[in-house]
């Protein structure tokens, strides 16, 4: 199959890729660009763990096909810190024990994002709606609605 | 053969349109082939990765600013790129049309709702379609585009069973229009569902005209109890013209869960999807009675 050129940002970063059209996005990410926090989980839409932000709201990148980025704005999980100073949600599951194999985390963190620009002081019904798509296996949750909850009007800057 | 969803091995031809003219063309020129729309893709690349669906030309129409549009003047007017979430966040969709905008809270999660579109899930044409029962208890309707020409199906109409629909080679769904709403209406949506973010066992929309004590008018639909949604037309035919009182909406409720043919599947069983019917149609009478400012 053809290969088309792409131009898209991802991070803040410009990038000029060659892909087949029936290229996923989840695989352009992690094996050409070589940003392995985004995580291929069950590939049908069921998990989370394969979330990415597209132009600022979250996406499945397993379901994504990576020709349809082309001109528009990805932020994965290595976008969020701010060079050796961690995202406050990132630092949140960590100081909260919500982060246990990590698997899901990169999904969940940047869900949260999403949650607390658009609903900077959630109650935890509406971080737990918000959140549903994305599976944990380990914790419970419960320290990942914590963690979410204890970021709550901190994200003005982000 | 085990199934891989981490790639997708079929190889298509990919067009991403600038114009509804392009679409048409497209449409046009590659009718006889496997041709698929490309909206959300939470359905189509599913299918494409698990059950091996073979598409040849893929459109994608996410980027066409003119199907990307809400009007909402009279009724509701949606383009076929609107994602589902921007849907749910208008307030008129809140207020006016409370069953859409519980069917659609209802679907998967939000990275799901910021993919998929109303027509995707219209045309993917699943039983347990969430966004199609409100859709036929509101008598919407779908505009159909092609080159020879347009005309518009309602949503009731267009769906004929698993997967299947109306629309013929050529044709792309451009909007789907919901009439303006009487402010004697009340409506409502209800679902079972093995955890929230799932498939439907059972869903259920009501929309109902209220004058003063009667119900003048009524839709009662329900997904995942028959190869399509379906209206519960002899528990409707209870209720229309009818006092409405407790007593009567438990016998609708009872007429309703005789009606539908549900199946046993991996999601649930008859018996329970006829069950839990008879409770949700109750349930679900009365909130969209009080909210026509009915009471009870």
């Amino acid at each position: 199959m053809k290969k088309v050129e792409i131009e898209f940002t991802i991070n803040d970063k410009k990038r000029k890729l060659s892909v087949k059209p029936n290229d996923l996005l989840i695989n352009i990410i992690r094996n050409d660009l070589y940003l392995t926090g985004s995580k291929y989980g069950c590939g049908i839409g069921e998990c989370g763990t394969c979330t990415v932000l597209l132009n600022s709201e979250p996406v499945l990148s397993c379901l994504t096909l990576a020709i349809t980025v082309d001109g528009k704005e990805i932020t994965t999980i290595e976008g969020l810190d701010r060079g050796d100073e961690l995202h406050p949600l990132q630092k949140a599951f960590l100081k909260n024990g919500a982060v246990q194999c990590g698997f899901c985390t990169p999904g969940m963190i940047l869900t949260a994002t999403a949650l607390l620009k658009e609903n900077p002081n959630p109650t935890e019904d509406e971080i737990r709606e918000y959140m549903r798509g994305n599976l944990c296996r380990c914790t419970g949750y419960n320290q990942i609605i914590t963690a979410i909850k204890s970021c709550e009007n901190k994200l003005k800057t982000s | 053969m085990p199934t891989n969803t981490k790639i997708l091995t079929q190889e298509f031809e990919y067009f991403a349109p600038k114009t509804l003219e392009e679409v048409l063309d497209l449409l046009d020129r590659y009718k006889d082939k496997n041709t698929k729309i490309l909206a959300g893709g939470t359905d189509l690349l599913v299918k494409m990765k698990t059950i091996d669906l073979k598409v040849d030309y893929l459109i994608n129409i996410k980027d066409i600013s003119e199907l990307n549009f809400i009007n909402t003047d009279e009724g509701l007017k949606i383009g076929a790129a609107v994602p589902l979430s921007h849907i749910e966040k208008i307030e008129k969709v809140k207020t006016k049309y409370p069953a859409l905008y519980e069917g659609i809270k209802s679907m998967a999660a939000i990275a799901i709702r910021n993919m998929g579109t109303i027509p995707g899930n219209i045309c993917n044409a699943s039983p347990a379609g969430d966004t199609v029962p409100p859709l036929i208890a509101y008598g919407a309707e779908v505009k159909l585009v092609s080159r020879r020409g347009e005309r518009t199906v309602l949503v009731e109409d267009f769906i004929t069973g698993v997967g299947e629909t109306i629309i013929k080679a050529g044709e792309l769904v451009t909007q789907v229009n919901i009439p303006e709403i009487n402010k004697n209406s009340g409506s409502a949506f209800s679902k079972k569902s093995r955890v929230k973010a799932d498939i439907a066992k059972i869903n259920l929309a009501i929309w109902l005209e209220r004058e003063g004590n009667l119900c003048k008018d009524c839709k009662i639909v329900l997904g995942s109890v028959f190869t399509k949604v379906v209206r519960a037309k002899k528990a409707e035919d209870l209720l229309k013209g009818q006092a409405v009182n407790t007593d009567l909406i438990i016998e609708i409720a009872k007429k309703a869960s005789e009606e539908i043919k549900p199946i046993d599947d991996v999601r649930s069983t008859a018996e329970y999807r006829t069950d839990i019917a008879k409770v949700m149609v109750e349930d679900t009478i009365k909130i969209a009675w009080e909210r026509a400012g009915g009471e009870l």
